[in-house]
């Protein structure tokens, strides 16, 4: 089990309970011995192609063989023809920034990481990807700039994602 | 289906509340409801518990507060729709008590956030979108999701940062005057722009805080209502909306590019249309609006959402401070999400708490005579919404009945 902070175990020790003071009030917290630490995970199957096609180097959007929706993320299934025939194509990547920000303040899992932009781009293809944008300088981004979506190794994780470059 | 009004009304001082537990402040608003109401806990039929939950130890939040609040046995349940929460708590009451099923339910918003610490909420609200695309490999957070609709808006119609930092003000001022808001300072211009950068081109002082806080509202049938209050205020409409989890999917019927919520425009219409109110120039239908400022892009866009005015002028009414109280819609005279607080699942019903007593011309006793906007149309709006326009809930309130057949 995760270790609990010193001065609850300094408190638990001399005073037989978990109590502390929250530090700005001064009011008394009951400090939860159990720890919950979660870890998800997914099931792949219906889009396993577009994990196979992030090793190849490409970026997969499928469309419904029947009525031409175009879905990006990918997804297996048509709700408006209720069927699960659709046709992989990979994106030839060239996109049109829409919007983007950067994330100063991160989330914890996200703490070791340089401050990131965000963009999201219309492609080529007419999907839209959200994606990271590396760029040198944030001055120059512009709006509608033109952007490249290719694959990339996202360190130090090492994982294969993809992200947005200019063009 | 049966008319249904608001006959009581509570709400819990909002802030970080150390000193309570979840049921505990429950009951804060709870049984400043049922004192409102002059009712019982055993008067009601039917608990419905907004509760976003995640950041709190109880997992089952209706049953922890109705046992405290001392409903028991009466039926209960949780409703989620992130931050609009307790709006789809109120939708859920209403279609209880209007289909006959029951006459009176208490409808509780409740959160308290701070039993989790200040990280584990970041990472919490970041992931309230589609999680495996936007989150697990881009780690977006909710100033980050509302950051990329202030850039559009800003490429769009020259938004500046400056005119963000009005919004911040004017709510900071309306809630310097309310003791039951977290925040009770106000602000300058100055103080907005100075503050840190929290997600490009949002600042520290352009986000709402995390809160603690409850609020409660008595829903009862037409007949019931008379016999409890002679000022009851009435549900004219509720429009209901969803959006796309993925932000990069939005634009499915109408085309904003991320500088308008397409959910809230639909809530909007669905709910005028209930209530016979026009979506152009809604505002001259109406005496006083709540809308979810979680942070200041998502007022400004909300103007525009609500037809308060046409797409991009929403900055026109911010430059001249046309939603101060006696401008043109009055809005978040409570203080709004920004500095009154925003404790997630109580959002929805702590708008509609400020709203009933703004239509009972009350709400001068809370938040001081310059904060109770004139009542001429007897019509107030609560726009609330989930996410970054996930969800959207749109409730009109009046102190007319519905007109016939739409209630």
């Amino acid at each position: 089990m995760p270790e609990l902070p010193e001065n609850v175990k300094q408190n638990i020790r001399e005073e037989g309970l978990p109590i502390v003071l929250e530090p700005k009030t001064r009011l008394p917290l009951y400090i939860s011995v159990r720890e919950l630490s979660l870890r998800y995970q997914f099931g792949t199957t219906k889009i396993q192609k577009f994990f196979e096609g992030l090793k190849e180097g490409r970026i997969y959007m499928t469309q419904c063989k029947k009525c031409g929706q175009k879905f990006f993320p990918p997804q297996g299934d048509c709700p408006i023809c209720i069927e699960s025939d659709v046709r992989w194509i990979p994106l030839n990547g060239e996109g049109e920034l829409l919007t983007c920000t950067m994330i100063l303040v991160k989330p914890p899992t996200y703490a070791h990481h340089d401050n990131y932009i965000v963009g999201i781009a219309k492609m080529k293809e007419g999907v839209r990807v959200l994606a990271w944008l590396k760029i040198d300088d944030p001055k120059k981004i512009k709006p509608k700039m033109k952007v490249r979506l290719e694959t990339v190794k996202r360190e130090p994780e090492q994982f294969i994602t993809y992200e947005f470059t200019p063009i | 289906m049966r008319d249904v009004a608001i006959v009581g009304v509570g709400h819990s001082k909002f802030g970080n509340r150390f000193d309570l537990r979840i049921d505990e402040l429950a009951w804060e608003a709870a049984s400043e409801a049922l004192k409102d109401a002059s009712l019982s806990a055993k008067d009601m039929e039917f608990v419905v518990v907004g509760c976003s939950g995640g950041w709190s130890a109880e997992s089952l939040p209706a049953v922890i507060c109705s046992e405290y609040c001392g409903t028991l046995p009466k039926g209960s349940m949780r409703v989620e729709a992130a931050c609009a929460t307790s709006s789809a708590a109120v939708a859920v009451a209403y279609n209880l008590v209007a289909s006959g099923y029951v006459d009176l339910v208490l409808t509780l918003g409740v959160e308290k956030m701070h039993e989790s610490p200040n990280p584990v909420q970041i990472e919490f609200i970041g992931r309230a979108g589609n999680y495996f695309w936007e989150f697990e490999n881009f780690g977006m957070t909710f100033p980050g999701y509302y950051a990329l609709h202030a850039t559009s808006y800003m490429w769009k119609h020259g938004l500046k940062e400056e005119d963000l930092a009005e919004i911040a003000v004017k709510n900071h001022h309306y809630a310097s005057k309310n003791p039951k808001a977290q925040f009770t300072k106000e602000i300058s211009v100055e103080t907005v722009m100075q503050s840190r950068y929290v997600a490009w081109p949002l600042k520290l002082f352009d986000c709402c805080p995390l809160t603690d806080g409850s609020a409660a509202l008595i829903l009862a049938a037409e007949d019931v209502a008379k016999k409890i209050t002679d000022t009851p205020v009435w549900i004219n409409g509720i429009g209901a909306a969803t959006g796309t989890g993925n932000l990069s999917r939005r634009d499915m019927h109408l085309k904003l590019e991320y500088s308008g919520l397409e959910s809230a425009v639909y809530a909007a219409k669905q709910a005028y249309k209930q209530a016979g109110i026009t979506y152009n120039n809604a505002a001259k239908h109406l005496d006083v609006a709540s809308v979810h400022d979680c942070f200041t892009i998502a007022e400004l866009m909300a103007y525009e959402d609500l037809g308060f005015c046409g797409r991009g002028e929403g900055l026109k009414l911010v430059r001249e401070k046309q939603t101060y109280n006696g401008g043109l819609i009055p809005v978040n005279l409570d203080g709004g999400l920004k500095a009154k607080g925003h404790p997630i699942g109580a959002t929805g019903t702590s708008m509609i708490y400020s709203l009933t007593k703004q239509l009972r011309q009350e709400y001068g006793k809370i938040g001081g005579k310059e904060a109770q906007a004139t009542i001429r149309k007897g019509r107030a709006v609560a726009h609330n919404i989930g996410g970054t326009g996930h969800y959207a809930y749109v409730t009109v309130l009046s102190l007319e009945k519905p007109q016939s057949g739409s209630g």
